[in-house]
C-alpha cells in the first residue's frame, strides 16, 4: 500500500516536474522580455481627468494637425478615446486593468483561460508596448506610437475582466464625496489611538445597504476605548443618512459586498 | 482513496481558483458641521406641574430644563438644536416610543425625550437619548433631586448627551469665577463672583473694598486662591467658597502674585518679587513649606502646572523679551518653547495635557492662541484690541478670556466682558454676566 503511494506521488512529481519545464516550450510565442520602464498603474474611469504628460500632449497634438488615425497610448486622455468611438472603444480603466493581466500571462502562458485568450497577442502588444510608451517620452519615435484602432472583442474581454477588480478613481470619488458629507465627526476623540473603524457593507444594487458589520466589533465594548464606540456610531449614521449610495450602474457583482475604512485621524489632526 | 486524492492534488496544481477581493474605500475625511439634534421638552404630569409651577413661578419646568440643554448644546458649536415648532410627535409619547421617521424627516440625527415628576419635595427627572437613524435607544438615565437644583439636571444632561455623542466629557455643570467690574475705569469696583457656565445664578464672594485680582479655581471647586490687597501690598489669598472663610497665603517680605493651584490642589504656586525681580515658588498648603522653583535674575511669571504635575509653564523675559518657557516641577530643565513675533505671557497647561495657551501681543494687538507643550503647531484663535488671560473648560476643548474695548475720546464706551472660543477658533461667544467682567477661571465638573 505504502509503496504503491510512493510510486503514485513519484509518477506524479515526475509529471508535474516535466509539464512545469516542457509547458513554456508550447508558447506560441518565446518570451521576449522588453526593457524595463516603470509605470504606475492606476484606473482611469471615462470621466476621469488625468492631465498629459507636457510632452505627450505636444506629440498628441502634432499628430492631431496631420488627420491621422486616432491614438491609442497608455498616456492618451480617456475622454478622447470615448468621444472618437464611444460604443465600441474600451475605457481607459479597462484597458490599463488589462495590462496588469497581460503581464501575468506572459510569464504564465499554459494558465491562459478562455477569456484572455479571446484577446490577440497583436492586441496585447498595442496594449502594452514599452515602445509606445518610450515614443511619448522621445519625440524622435512619435510615429511607432500611432497604433490601429481596436476591435469591438477586445473590449468585451476587457469588460468581464474589469468586473474582478476595485472601483474606478471615478466611482470611488463619487462614493467618497458622498460620504464626506453625511459623516459628522465626533471632535472628542483622542488623536493618539487608533481611530479606524472597519465596516463591511452588503449592498442592493441601487446602493441601499442591506446590512453593516463593524469589522472590530469587539472593540466596542472593550474598556478605555469608549471614544471607538461612539466614533463607529458616526460612521453608521453616515452610512444610514447617505443610502443609496453612489454605486456605480454597472458591475453590481464587482461591489455588492463593500468595506468602508473610517479614518478620523487626518481629520482630528488637521 | 489515495488515488483520489492524488487527482485532486493535480487539479489544485493545474486549476487555481480565481479570488475575488473585498473592494475597500478608506473614508478619511468628514464634515464638522454641528450634528441635528431634537431636544423635546420633558413631558410633565398634569399633578406635578401645577406643584412645581407653585415653586417655581414657571408654567412648565419640563421645557425649562429642555432650553437649558438646547442652549448648551446650541453654544457648544458641536450641535445645532432643531426648531419645536417643527415636531411631530407630543412629549410623552415620544418619550416612551419615538416615531423615527417623523424625527428623520425634521433632518434630526439625535433625540432626547424626558419626563419631570415631583414627589416627596423631590424633583425626578429622566431622560433618553435615541439615535433616529439607527432607530435605537443610545442611554436613559434618571436623576432625583431638590427642585431648586433644576439648571443644574439640564447641566448634568447636556454633559451626559454631550459625552455619549462626542467621545469627551462634557463642561456643562460647571462654574466660572471671576471679577464683577462696576464704575468707571479710572475708580473701578471689583468683586468676586462666580456663576454658572452659561451666566446663571450669580453670586458675589466679596463685598468690593478691596481690589481683587486672578481668582483661580481648585481641582475640587471648594477653595479659590485669587490676588487681593493686604496692608497695601499686593498678596496671594486663598478663600473657602462653602464657608466665605478667607486667609492671606503665606508670610512674604514682598508682593505674591498670579496664584494657581497644582493639579491635585495641595500647593499653590503662584510668583513672589522682592527688590524689582520676581521668582517663582509654591507653597505646600499642609506644612506651608515655602520652596523657590526659578533663580533668575529676569521676571518669572504667570506658572501652570501640567496636569501630571510634572512640569510647570511660565513667562519670562531673561530672553530679552517676554516668551513661554517650560521646565520640571523643580525649576530644572528650562527650556524656552515660544520663537514666534511678539511677546508671550499667562500660559495655561491645558487640562488634557496637549496644548498650552497663552496671550500674545504683536504690533499693538493681542491674540489668545495655543501651541503643543513643546512649542510646536502655534495657532491664533482670536485677535482683538485688547484681550487676555485665558482659562480652559475641564475637558480642554473651549477657553473663556476677557476683552476690553476701547475708550472713546470722551473717556466713556469702556466695557470689560468674557468671551469663549472653542479649539476650532469659529465657535466665538459672549459670556452673559451681570456686569462687566475679567480674570475669569473655569471650573472642574461638579459631577462626574
Amino acid at each position: 500500500m505504502i509503496k504503491n503511494v510512493i510510486i503514485s506521488s513519484g509518477i506524479h512529481f515526475i509529471i508535474i516536474f516535466i509539464a512545469a519545464l516542457s509547458l513554456p516550450f508550447l508558447a506560441k510565442k518565446p518570451i521576449d522580455l522588453p526593457p524595463i520602464i516603470s509605470v504606475e498603474l492606476i484606473q482611469i474611469a471615462e470621466k476621469t481627468n488625468i492631465p498629459f504628460a507636457p510632452k505627450a500632449r505636444k506629440i498628441i497634438e502634432k499628430i492631431k494637425k496631420k488627420e491621422k488615425e486616432k491614438i491609442t497610448s497608455e498616456q492618451a486622455p480617456p475622454k478622447k478615446v470615448k468621444k472618437e468611438k464611444p460604443d465600441s472603444v474600451p475605457l481607459p480603466d479597462e484597458k490599463i486593468d488589462k495590462v496588469k493581466k497581460i503581464e501575468k500571462k506572459k510569464q504564465n502562458p499554459e494558465k491562459l483561460d478562455e477569456e484572455i485568450k479571446q484577446v490577440s497577442e497583436f492586441e496585447k502588444k498595442e496594449l502594452f508596448d514599452p515602445n509606445t510608451i518610450a515614443a511619448l517620452i522621445d519625440k524622435s519615435k512619435e510615429e511607432i506610437a500611432e497604433t490601429t484602432k481596436k476591435t469591438s472583442k477586445v473590449t468585451q474581454s476587457q469588460d468581464k475582466n474589469a468586473n474582478s477588480y476595485g472601483l474606478t478613481l471615478n466611482e470611488e470619488d463619487a462614493l467618497k464625496a458622498q460620504i464626506f458629507g453625511c459623516w459628522s465627526i465626533p471632535l472628542g476623540l483622542p488623536y493618539n489611538e487608533n481611530l479606524l473603524v472597519r465596516i463591511k457593507l452588503q449592498l442592493k444594487p441601487d446602493g441601499t445597504v442591506i446590512k453593516t458589520e463593524i469589522l472590530d466589533h469587539a472593540r466596542m465594548n472593550k474598556p478605555g476605548q469608549g471614544f471607538y464606540k461612539v466614533l463607529a456610531e458616526s460612521a453608521l449614521r453616515a452610512i444610514k443618512l447617505c443610502q443609496p449610495l453612489r454605486v456605480p450602474t454597472k458591475g453590481y457583482e464587482r461591489w455588492k459586498d463593500l468595506q468602508l475604512n473610517f479614518d478620523a485621524r487626518e481629520m482630528l489632526e488637521g | 482513496m489515495i488515488r483520489y486524492l492524488n487527482i485532486l492534488l493535480v487539479i489544485f496544481i493545474f486549476f487555481p481558483i480565481k479570488a475575488i477581493a473585498l473592494i475597500e474605500v478608506d473614508i478619511t475625511r468628514g464634515n464638522l458641521n454641528p450634528l441635528p439634534i431634537a431636544v423635546s421638552p420633558l413631558a410633565t404630569d398634569n399633578k406635578s406641574n401645577e406643584d412645581l409651577e407653585k415653586i417655581f413661578k414657571k408654567k412648565n419646568i419640563g421645557s425649562e430644563i429642555a432650553s437649558v440643554v438646547e442652549n448648551n448644546l446650541k453654544t457648544s458649536g458641536l450641535f445645532n438644536p432643531l426648531n419645536k415648532d417643527a415636531f411631530l410627535q407630543k412629549p410623552d409619547i415620544a418619550h416612551l416610543k419615538p416615531r423615527f421617521e417623523d424625527w428623520a424627516l425634521i433632518k434630526a440625527q439625535a433625540l432626547i425625550t424626558g419626563k419631570v415628576t415631583y414627589e416627596n419635595e423631590k424633583l425626578r427627572v429622566e431622560f433618553r437619548l435615541w439615535d433616529v437613524l439607527a432607530g435605537k435607544e443610545m442611554m436613559a438615565l434618571a436623576f432625583t433631586t431638590v427642585p431648586a437644583n433644576w439648571r443644574r439636571i439640564g447641566h448634568i444632561i447636556t454633559d451626559k448627551v454631550y459625552e455619549r455623542l462626542t467621545g469627551e466629557k462634557g463642561y456643562f455643570d460647571t462654574r466660572i469665577i471671576y471679577v464683577a467690574e462696576e464704575g468707571p475705569k479710572t475708580k473701578r469696583i471689583k468683586k468676586l463672583a462666580i456663576m454658572d457656565q452659561d451666566g446663571f445664578n450669580t453670586k458675589y464672594l466679596t463685598l468690593g473694598n478691596e481690589l481683587v485680582l486672578t481668582p483661580r479655581f481648585n481641582p475640587t471647586n471648594q477653595m479659590v486662591t485669587y490676588l487681593s490687597y493686604f496692608r497695601n501690598l499686593p498678596r496671594v489669598y486663598l478663600l473657602d467658597i462653602e464657608t466665605g472663610v478667607q486667609e492671606v497665603v503665606g508670610d512674604f517680605p514682598g508682593m505674591t502674585f498670579a496664584p494657581r493651584f497644582s493639579p491635585d490642589g495641595k500647593k499653590i504656586i503662584m510668583s513672589f518679587a522682592i527688590d524689582g525681580n520676581s521668582d517663582i515658588y509654591t507653597m505646600d498648603l499642609e506644612n506651608r513649606i515655602v520652596e523657590r522653583i526659578t533663580n533668575h535674575p529676569s521676571i518669572d511669571t504667570s506658572p501652570s502646572f501640567s496636569p501630571d504635575g510634572k512640569y510647570i509653564c511660565f513667562n519670562s523675559d531673561r530672553s530679552g523679551y517676554q516668551q513661554i518657557y517650560v521646565m520640571k516641577n523643580d525649576g530644572s530643565k528650562v527650556k524656552r518653547i515660544s520663537f514666534g513675533k511678539g511677546l508671550y505671557g499667562t500660559p495655561v497647561w491645558s487640562p488634557r495635557g496637549d496644548l498650552i495657551a497663552f496671550t500674545k501681543l504683536h504690533k499693538g494687538k493681542f491674540y489668545i492662541g495655543v501651541m503643543r507643550k513643546d512649542g510646536s503647531g502655534e495657532r491664533l484663535l482670536t485677535e482683538n484690541y485688547y484681550q487676555e488671560a485665558p482659562s480652559w473648560s475641564p475637558n480642554g476643548r473651549v477657553l473663556i478670556f476677557y476683552r476690553e474695548t476701547k475708550t472713546d475720546s470722551e473717556g466713556k464706551g469702556f466695557s470689560a466682558k468674557l468671551w469663549s472660543i472653542d479649539l476650532t477658533g469659529y465657535n466665538e461667544r459672549l459670556v452673559k454676566t451681570e456686569s462687566d467682567a475679567s480674570d475669569p477661571s473655569w471650573s472642574s465638573l461638579l459631577s462626574n
